[in-house]
């Protein structure tokens, strides 16, 4: 066994560290199971550290990837503006960064990742051509925001600056996304919700709620200024000041008028808010939707006729990450889009970048309702083996094609960026 | 000898210095330095700007976050020092056995036994639209419909501060009571003072130095919130520190800074008042 991870171990690998002793021990415990490309056996001792928001430093990834690949990986879980803001500022206290694009689009000019090489990506032709071209299917139209293939390239293995057209280099590699709407107590409302500006209804007076993240906020508001027709955008993910004055001055009056129970940062707070009936109807993230029906409350991610707010991760590399390590990282980025992390992201209620490979750990009856918005067959469990769903059930907004393709913009960084935070704490402070 | 003579009292000075140096004059430096720089989206530049400072001076923004955080403060001291003086005139006056004092005193601190953010956190079930007051109250026929008003409101931040809050009036207020000689009360009743006299004319004015240091603690630590008001508002109110934390949470820290040395001014300036009025280094 030893000879074998020998001969097909690189060998210029095996000056870097470690003795035979070391290769005999860790090919003797049987930890080696064929996946890695990399034999050398070293790779054990590497230790990549990831950070990124929570919904997908999940430990589970963690030991799984210990199990297949034989390294570790140290998860830490933060909201999206301490991840920036960290990101940004200690570039050496992470080695893989899991983050949105639209922080992305914030962090990558820094120059504190590097690129990747898409001809090491072994599931790069799989991708879902959302994150290559921007559309969906061939005559989808590419939603308004930062979308993620606009700032999913850059122009070289050094660059900084986004390329306009896929290249060889790659920002990050898209893993996770999902289409988000509104989430609503249907025992609660006691009427249907078919549009945004629903939430505005003096029915729901002071029993509704929006984030108070101003990137994601400020789309919330958009769509349901739009809807109510106070405004008709050019760009909602790119307003112009007079576009940020209008829909800033909107939500004051709204909340003046008392429209709104409270603002949530966190989740949880999403979580508390509808679960103790505090609020019916608010902008929602579909694990949170999920974890109030894990309650027992009725909760419903309500598929709306504007469309969704999408908003779309991946996993980014640290610059000061070389040898060994850098080539751990890579293998975990191609062990990440094979399939297992798929279905399981799959199955908490997100979509896989890959999802031919996700689809391959996915029984039929979870990838049909999952993914092709059919009735349960049988209970749909979680990847942790709890009852998300009872059989027959539906999922809120049908089939992958159904929800990603009514997409009408995706979360994203402004150019007047500065001027809408300052207008953000405006709201907050009336 | 006498080098070491002279050298003694600076050598017993150092250790304090340089704590203070390191960990209180250098960061306060730091920032304000970092408030004249400029910045965009995800860097900060060294510079020479002052626009941090006009854009928070100039914003009425920041002087309703001013005038609200100011609002806030002016309630919990007003409620808090009332309350704590009343519960340390009963410790120190009306119960008789130092036993009794110390362990009533404890029972004060019970609450501090669990952390901040916990115990403000608490009062979000309790006082929620069917928290245990609302539905209490309701099953009760008290009111009809649960109140609104009693969480993520104005109410529920000024109810959670003078909770988080009136310890750090009670304890000084306690201290300066417990030193005041009783024969003075003894002295003004054989006078013929009346009890309120006793109070207005010997107890208050001795227990001044320790309603300021009080009010000192509670000023500062209102006025520097910013969690309490983000969860009992649930995010509907403002002020300042809150103001500051949006900031840094977009990587704007030059703003954060200006801010946040408007703020000391005007921190320092409330204290310097106070200490004005009292001097509270007489009863130290």
């Amino acid at each position: 066994m030893t000879d074998t991870t020998k001969t097909s171990g690189v060998s210029r690998r095996s000056v870097l560290k470690g003795g035979a002793a070391v290769a005999g021990l860790a090919a003797g415990s049987g930890a080696i199971t064929g996946f890695p490309t990399i034999w050398a056996q070293n790779i054990k001792d590497v230790t990549l550290r990831q950070f990124g928001t929570g919904v997908s430093n999940i430990n589970a990834i963690a030991e799984k990837c210990k199990e297949d690949l034989g390294f570790t990986l140290q998860m830490t879980a933060l909201d999206s503006d301490a991840v920036a803001q960290r990101a940004v500022t200690q570039p050496d206290s992470f080695d893989i960064a899991d983050i949105e694009y639209w922080i992305c689009k914030k962090v990558f000019p820094a120059g504190v990742m590097q690129p990747l090489d898409v001809s090491k990506m072994k599931y790069f032709d799989k991708l879902v051509p959302l994150f290559v071209t921007g559309k969906l299917t061939p005559e989808s139209t590419i939603a308004q925001g930062t979308a993620p293939h606009t700032v999913g390239f850059v122009t070289g293995s050094d660059s900084v600056e986004f390329a306009k057209e896929p290249t060889n280099w790659l920002t990050m590699i898209p893993t996770i996304y999902n289409a988000d709407t509104l989430g609503i107590r249907p025992d609660l409302v006691g009427r249907e919700i078919k549009n945004w500006k629903d939430i505005l209804d003096p029915a729901f007076k002071g029993k509704t709620s929006i984030l108070n993240i101003p990137s994601i906020g400020i789309m919330d508001a958009a769509m349901i200024a739009e809807s109510a027709g106070i405004i008709k955008y050019a760009d909602k993910g790119n307003m112009t000041k007079e576009e940020i004055d209008t829909t800033i001055n909107f939500l004051i009056e709204t909340k003046k008028a008392g429209q709104f129970r409270a603002f949530w940062k966190s989740f949880d707070e999403s979580v508390n808010l509808m679960a103790s009936g505090e609020v019916i109807i608010q902008s929602m993230w579909s694990p949170a939707v999920a974890a109030v029906r894990s309650k027992g409350i009725p909760c419903v991610y309500q598929p709306l006729e504007e469309g969704y707010r999408a908003w779309g991760g991946g996993l980014g590399i640290a610059k000061h990450l070389t040898g060994l390590e850098l080539e751990a990282a890579y293998e975990y980025i191609n062990w990440y889009m094979s399939g297992w992390v798929g279905a399981y992201l799959n199955r908490q209620g997100y979509y896989s970048a890959c999802l031919d490979t996700a689809k391959q750990f996915m029984e039929p009856y979870e990838w049909a309702f999952w993914m092709e918005g059919k009735p349960a067959e049988k209970d749909i469990l979680s990847p942790e083996g709890k009852v998300m769903e009872k059989a027959g059930a539906v999922r809120d907004g049908g089939s992958f094609y159904d929800r990603m393709g009514a997409v009408a913009c995706w979360n994203s960084v402004m150019d007047e960026d500065r001027y809408m935070v300052r207008k953000w704490n405006e709201f907050i402070a009336a | 000898m006498t080098i070491a003579h002279r050298a003694a009292p600076y050598l017993q000075a150092l250790p304090l210095t340089l704590i203070l140096g390191v960990f209180l004059v250098v960061p306060i430096a730091v920032i304000v330095m970092v408030s004249f720089w400029d910045y965009d989206s995800i860097r900060i530049y060294p510079d020479f700007v002052t626009f941090n400072y006009e854009e928070t001076l100039l914003s009425w923004v920041t002087w309703k976050t001013y005038l609200n955080t100011l609002k806030f403060t002016a309630i919990v001291w007003a409620i808090t020092l009332f309350v704590g003086f009343w519960v340390a005139y009963f410790l120190a006056f009306h119960v008789r056995t130092a036993t009794m004092q110390t362990v009533l005193f404890l029972v004060c601190t019970v609450p501090f036994l669990t952390s901040n953010i916990i115990r403000m956190i608490s009062w979000i079930p309790f006082l929620g639209r069917n928290g245990l007051l609302n539905t209490a109250l309701v099953d009760a026929g008290i009111v009809p419909q649960p109140l609104e008003f009693l969480l993520f409101s104005e109410f529920a931040v000024v109810l959670a501060m003078v909770h988080l809050y009136t310890l750090f009036m009670v304890t000084p207020i306690f201290n300066t009571l417990m030193r005041i000689d009783r024969s003075l009360i003894e002295a003004a009743r054989d006078a013929g003072a009346s009890g309120f006299q006793i109070l207005t004319n010997v107890i208050l004015p001795l227990a001044k130095p320790g309603i300021a240091i009080g009010s000192i603690f509670v000023v500062t630590l209102v006025m520097g919130d910013f969690i309490t008001v983000r969860f009992m508002s649930g995010g509907q109110s403002a002020s300042v520190g809150l103001m500051m934390a949006n900031q840094i949470s977009l990587l704007q820290y030059p703003a954060a800074a200006a801010n946040a040395v408007v703020l000391l001014a005007v921190v320092l300036m409330i204290v310097a008042g106070i200490v004005r009025l009292v001097d509270i280094r007489k009863e130290l």
